[in-house]
């Protein structure tokens, strides 16, 4: 579904902040793959997928989703393709709009005809809409009519992952997307996350700082460090691993130890 | 009196469109769009340069179009060429003073002798007296803020809206946002057009110096509007630009009636109330601060 062939991204290069925040990374994913991936900090977990969503274009390498090439697409076509959700709850929704008019927002994806431009929300995305919501049990379906600045973060998040997957991107990218919210929002938000990945088997890449959940969730752990893939386990030996080990492997493979500021160990 | 509040109301829809365009590019694009003074002249001098050949309404549709080509150019110098908003502004303004003049006929002003206007042509066979100008004037303007509310609550409506609202997500929604900002700023000038075009055949003629300071006045209509309505949804605040806009003429007219100060002195009045405005925010913020020190270093003391 996706694949990294050899990407490198160089930030300031020539001066001397040079960061080499990518080097080289290649990396395949089959069609509903759900990757957890864990890192030190500025291991270059944020700036894979920068890469994959173009907020940038690599200096080397290509990019391409569903055999088609997207290297050199801008980052609001490539939007078309994928979900993205961020740490910061308050990025992914427009703080004075209605849900409504968010959700509307985020349908536009299914339509790229031109007439579509002048189109209404019509009754039927509002009941489109409706159902969608009622399925995050947020009781958020009464208030399509309020601007979502009145949400609390975690319906914010819940509402933003709604609005990535209700048309089923190929792929979407879960950016330690429950790590500002309060643990039963996180679980809520998180049981949401994997039950919308489930139902349409949409291929996935998610970054957590919460090693349990990243051998708990998904089916294969990748470990980044300085721009590359370090570890990458799947199968029968991601089933019997447990913290501890994925902790002495990257100790095996780095040198040093694990080095996270929101690290949960347990 | 009467004759005032008429004028008022007569001058505050005229100008209306003109607020109605900065709630557009400030408020729902978050752009302080510089544009706005020349654009207005430009619409007026085209107006008025097509008025006086003989085509009354085919020179108001004319003078939208130009003004929406003056935000292209602004808007493409600052999502393609990394010109900064305010700047892009500017640097249009700039340019179109010359072409104004060129409009014009190289002239610094030009006027409409004998042709008729719209306005003449509506009090001649629909309505006559006073009230004809102020009708007229409603009329094209509040058609052409029910299309704005209507236009916004499209799907591209919505685009330009989530564009000043959340630029993060409006990437992330498959929308391009340099081609919500260029037709925003397209459609914003395209009503300070409307204005200009509108006022140009009301007065009967267009200056080179028409549309100075009109981005303050529009501001201030906004702010007063917003004061007295309160901000919400999308119709709200197109209705509030409205009651902005003959409440400002309205004090234009009572101030200017009273001689409490003398004519020449409204920019600067505007110009302080605009900045006062804007900054009351900043000024609550700061004397809640100052009185919380003082109550601190009250409490300490005792």
């Amino acid at each position: 579904m996706l694949r990294l062939n050899g990407i490198s991204k160089t930030f300031n290069p020539g001066t001397a902040n040079k960061k080499k925040a990518l080097d080289g990374l290649s990396l395949h994913l089959a069609p509903g793959d759900f990757l957890t991936i864990v890192g030190s900090n500025g291991a270059g977990k944020s700036t894979l997928f920068n890469a994959i969503t173009g907020t940038f274009y690599v200096d080397q390498g290509s990019i391409s989703l569903a055999g088609e090439d997207i290297t050199f697409r801008p980052e609001y076509r490539r939007s078309r393709e994928m979900g993205r959700l961020f740490q910061d709850p308050m990025r992914g929704t427009a703080p004075h709009m209605t849900i409504e008019e968010n959700l509307a927002l985020a349908y536009l994806r299914t339509t790229t005809r031109k007439h579509a431009f002048f189109s209404r929300i019509t009754k039927s995305d509002r009941a489109f809409f409706r159902a969608q919501l009622a399925k995050l049990d947020m009781g958020l379906e009464d208030r399509m009519g309020q601007p979502v600045g009145l949400l609390s973060g975690g319906q914010r998040q819940a509402l933003t992952l709604l609005m990535a997957t209700m048309v089923p991107p190929k792929l979407l990218l879960l950016d330690e997307h429950t790590a500002a919210l309060d643990p039963g929002t996180a679980d809520k938000v998180l049981r949401i996350t994997r039950e919308v990945v489930a139902e349409h088997g949409i291929t996935t890449l998610m970054v957590t700082h919460n090693m349990r959940q990243a051998l708990s969730l998904g089916s294969r752990t990748l470990m980044m460090d300085g721009g590359r893939i370090i570890l990458d386990v799947q199968g029968e030996e991601r089933a019997n691993m447990t913290v501890s080990d994925l902790l002495a492997r990257f100790k095996a493979g780095v040198g040093k130890d694990l080095d996270n500021d929101r690290m949960l160990l347990s | 009196m009467f004759y005032i509040v008429q004028t008022a109301l007569e001058l505050g829809f005229l100008y209306a469109p003109v607020a109605l365009a900065l709630f557009l590019s400030y408020r729902i694009l978050d752009i302080a769009d510089l544009t706005t003074d020349g654009a207005f002249t430009l619409g007026a001098a085209v107006s008025v340069v097509v008025c006086g050949a003989g085509h009354p309404v085919l020179a108001i549709p004319a003078a939208m179009i130009a003004c929406a080509a003056a935000g292209f150019v602004t808007a493409f110098l600052q999502t393609r060429l990394g010109v900064p908003a305010i700047l892009a502004g500017i640097v249009t303004n700039t340019g179109l003073y010359t072409v104004n003049l060129m409009v014009m006929g190289w002239k610094s002003n030009v006027s409409l002798l004998r042709q008729a206007t719209i306005f003449q042509f509506f009090r001649d066979y629909i309505l006559g007296g006073g009230w004809g100008e102020v009708f007229l004037a409603a009329v094209l303007t509040v058609g052409a803020a029910l299309l704005l509310v209507a236009f916004l609550g499209t799907r591209l409506g919505l685009s330009i809206r989530a564009t000043g609202d959340n630029r993060d997500m409006v990437r992330a929604s498959s929308i391009n946002p340099t081609f919500t900002i260029t037709v925003g700023l397209c459609v914003a000038n395209a009503l300070t057009g409307l204005s200009g075009a509108l006022v140009g055949q009301s007065q009967r003629s267009a200056n080179v110096n028409i549309g100075t300071g009109m981005v303050v006045i529009g501001l201030a209509c906004l702010i007063i509007g917003e004061t007295v309505l309160g901000k919400g949804s999308v119709l709200r605040g197109a209705l509030s630009v409205f009651a902005g806009s003959v409440i400002y003429r309205l004090i234009y007219a009572l101030a200017l009636s009273s001689k409490v100060f003398p004519m020449e002195a409204m920019k600067l009045v505007t110009a302080v109330v605009v900045g006062l405005a804007i900054a009351a925010p900043s000024i609550k913020d700061w004397l809640a601060f100052q009185r919380r020190k003082s109550s601190a270093r009250a409490g300490k003391g005792a």
